[in-house]
């Protein structure tokens, strides 16, 4: 099997997770609303579970949704807020992820949104963000860290200026939470979300921490489970998932980071001998796991199908984008030119990777970089 | 009451939700862990991706396979709750510019009545429909109830609570006739009778993968396609499945959806037939107590459920006396409120008589034991909760409860 160096997209779960869930999915009946013993069993686990999650990002229990993932949580905040206060105006950044950049599109005509550049580096800066807002701006949602890119945001400061300006303010914590400290409270956000499969938790487990005083109406109708948030049985067994992941990430935050960025300094060394690769914002505050770099004079994904045969699962960027031919509109937005975005590869490590990955990703690398532009020479030369 | 029966209570709520067959787990694993299939099948990339991507193929067939539907017409959803959010809320505002009008009916699922009632605050009319007595829908009234301007039809296959199955078919076609997009919730039909989306009318299709021994946290609709109905997408973000769902789609829980279908197609028949001995066997005990009535029609229904009303027994009360078994008054979405189930006040039950019903619900590891442990302690409940009863006191002596004027107070 390949070596997967694709974790940004999706992370196997820990081996104490598939333990925790296993008795779940097995042997474990019950509805989480009936009123029987068998119900009460799997209330208590998902009580257990909020608390778990809450403590992952310095939450109060109380403030956690439980959904079906991060994209319906940015869906349900977005379009919830907006429709609980007929916002005519939200702000959101260039760089969001599709799960926040669709809805709120979605919320036009009666919605003006305004898109908050970012600079080449990948930040978004409080000037920009304050030059974006209007007195009624309603909610500001910028993402912690970038998934493509990696690059971090000061969140607390953004947060601020966003509520300084009196508009609600949204982070999306999904590629951060796990990687790096990640404080709802501390950085004074009104929501925030969080998806359990990017951190060695369950596919179908997300969540939105919110303020309780933030107006929001249900996106999902049929029952009153998560204060009436978010309808529909809740996933038990993924919930348990997702707490046991949390709590994990909790504890090993500062030993996992220190392995991923050993990992990621090793790459980026070995990547700046290969004179055809840009890193991106490369002097960035970044998560720790994530490389995401341009080969100049290269095609994507002939690249990514080279470094798939090679024994390497990478990505150009998004898998939720994946497939499309168009250049990242991170990478776009950062101004970086066309060619260099559309030969984009992303190198995002977990756990399982070892230093020795990284010295054999690297030279297939080399090796492909090196036959193409060898073929490329002498196909110049047969012209 | 032993310990030991205390900590195993029977489980006799399949209807709520069931247990996950090992055979499902079995598949589920495959796509869990470190040494599995665990990509996301989004990604285009790598080998991970397509193992993930082809095992959410698999279970698309298998879904389709077993309501006759091609597969391409199936999209995954976290459940039947937001399969049903997506067809009605979908459908209407697709179909917004051509009316405004929806029909459903009064014992429809919450994830219809509510996503109905949320339409209504955007402008839409909504007609609730009255069941008969016996939980069915009348052809010739609910044709009566269609508009020029109604869009949308939408009508469960089997309700919940009382388990009596909706003509379908019947409806379908009315629906086709005068062009209207008919959905109809399957929640708890699917596996458990036969459907075929090629002969039914039928547009839109909720199922849950829960209700039939595979997980909770996912479901699916069906989208027909001949002829060709739209929906808007009610989650953005990515375009998956079709644009009309957006968001990873967790492999691990569709993969195992799928083979609960699959084991569903196979074995349904056979399983029906078991679990109608047990239900009458069940109903043979209990039927000589006096005062119970079954609600519902008790042919066009599901094998795996009866509803009983037990009068002059307070419900709650009966439950909590029958605290070894698991069972509900109703719904387990509505359990936590004591109103009296609205399923049976649109049957035109009285409150008291709502009031005391208990709903059974049977199925895959449901025993010969289980049911007849079931009717000796509902016997012995019964008998004692009346004993306390002024109001079966009052019975007995031959009044009429309901010629009293009860004191306000």
């Amino acid at each position: 099997m390949a070596v997967y160096l694709d974790h940004n997209a999706t992370t196997p779960l820990h081996e104490a997770v598939y333990e925790g869930m296993q008795s779940w999915m097995r042997s474990v009946v019950g509805n989480p609303s009936s009123l029987h013993r068998f119900g009460r069993l799997q209330r208590d686990a998902i009580e257990h579970a909020r608390e778990q999650v809450a403590a992952l990002v310095d939450a109060h229990p109380e403030q956690v949704i439980f959904t079906s993932g991060g994209t319906e949580s940015n869906n349900l905040l977005i379009k919830g807020l907006v429709a609980a206060t007929d916002a005519k105006r939200i702000a959101v950044s260039a760089i969001e992820h599709m799960s926040v950049l669709e809805p709120a599109a979605h919320t036009a005509p009666d919605c003006v949104v305004d898109s908050i550049p970012a600079n080449s580096a990948g930040y978004i800066s409080t000037d920009t963000l304050e030059q974006t807002l209007h007195a009624d701006t309603a909610l500001v949602s910028v993402m912690a860290a970038n998934n493509e890119t990696g690059v971090i945001q000061d969140v607390a400061k953004l947060a601020a200026c966003g509520k300084k300006n009196g508009a609600w303010f949204h982070t999306d914590a999904s590629q951060a939470a796990g990687k790096i400290a990640v404080s709802y409270r501390q950085w004074g956000v009104d929501a925030m979300t969080l998806s359990a499969h990017k951190f060695y938790g369950p596919l179908g487990a997300g969540a939105l921490i919110v303020n309780r005083r933030l107006p929001l109406l249900a996106q999902q109708h049929g029952g009153s489970q998560e204060h009436g948030l978010r309808a529909g049985t809740e996933n038990v067994p993924a919930i348990v998932g997702f707490g046991i992941a949390a709590e994990l990430a909790q504890k090993q935050l500062g030993q996992r980071a220190e392995v991923m960025l050993a990992l990621r300094t090793r790459l980026e060394t070995a990547l700046a001998r290969i004179p055809a690769v840009t890193v991106f914002a490369q002097q960035s505050n970044r998560l720790p796991n994530t490389v995401q770099f341009g080969v100049a004079g290269f095609d994507g994904e002939t690249l990514l199908m080279q470094l798939d045969r090679a024994g390497f699962a990478v990505s150009s960027g998004s898998a939720c984008t994946s497939g499309k031919t168009e250049p990242s509109h991170v990478l776009n937005a950062m101004g970086v030119a066309d060619e260099l975005a559309l030969a984009a590869v992303r190198v995002s490590f977990g756990r399982d990777n070892t230093s020795s990955d990284v010295d054999a990703f690297v030279q297939a690398l080399s090796g492909i970089v090196d036959r193409m532009s060898n073929s490329a020479v002498m196909m110049a030369a047969t012209i | 009451m032993s310990q030991a029966t205390i900590n195993k209570p029977i489980y006799l709520d399949y209807s709520a939700t069931t247990p996950v067959d090992d055979r499902v787990v079995t598949v589920m694993l495959k796509y869990l862990g470190r040494d599995a299939r665990f990509g996301n099948p989004a990604s285009r990339s790598h080998v991970y991706g397509w193992e993930a991507e082809a095992g959410v193929e698999q279970a698309r067939s298998d879904v389709a396979s077993l309501v006759g539907a091609n597969p391409k017409e199936i999209i995954f959803t976290s459940g039947a709750t937001e399969s049903d959010n997506l067809a009605i809320k979908g459908a209407a505002h697709f179909y917004s510019k051509k009316g405004k009008h929806i029909v459903t009916c009064k014992t429809e699922h919450k994830a219809v009545l509510d996503s109905c009632r949320q339409l209504e605050r955007e402008g839409y009319e909504v007609t609730y429909l009255d069941p008969e007595a016996n939980g069915l829908i009348d052809p010739g009234k609910f044709e009566a109830a269609l508009r020029d301007d109604t869009i949308l039809v939408s009508i469960m296959h089997v309700n919940n609570e009382i388990g009596v199955i909706q003509d379908i078919a019947a409806i379908g076609e009315i629906c086709r006739d005068r062009n209207i997009i008919f959905h109809v919730d399957a929640a708890q039909s699917a596996g458990k009778i036969d459907i075929d989306l090629e002969q039914l009318k039928v547009d839109l299709m909720s199922f849950s993968a829960h209700k039939i021994y595979g997980p909770k946290g996912v479901g699916a609709l069906y989208v027909r396609r001949k002829p060709r109905v739209r929906l808007e997408a009610q989650m953005h973000g990515g375009g998956h499945e079709r644009g009309m769902r957006s968001g990873t789609l967790a492999t691990h829980q569709i993969a195992g959806m799928g083979e609960a279908f699959r084991i569903a197609k196979e074995e349904m028949a056979v399983e029906n037939e078991r679990l109608l001995t047990l239900r009458s066997r069940l109903w043979d005990g209990l039927k000589d107590i006096e005062e119970v009535y079954i609600n519902g029609d008790i042919d066009q229904r599901i094998a795996g459920n009866i509803n009983i009303s037990f009068n002059y027994v307070e419900g709650e009360s009966l439950l909590m006396a029958l605290k070894d078994l698991a069972i509900s008054s109703g719904s387990a979405c509505t359990s936590a409120s004591l109103e009296p189930s609205y399923v049976l006040r649109a049957l035109g039950r009285n409150d008291e008589l709502a009031h005391s019903s208990i709903r059974f619900t049977i199925g895959r590891y449901t025993t010969e034991q289980d049911i007849d442990y079931t009717i000796t302690h509902v016997r012995e409940a019964v008998e004692k909760l009346r004993e306390l009863s002024p109001l079966w006191d009052m019975y007995k002596d031959g009044i009429d409860l309901d010629s009293i004027e009860w004191a306000a107070h």
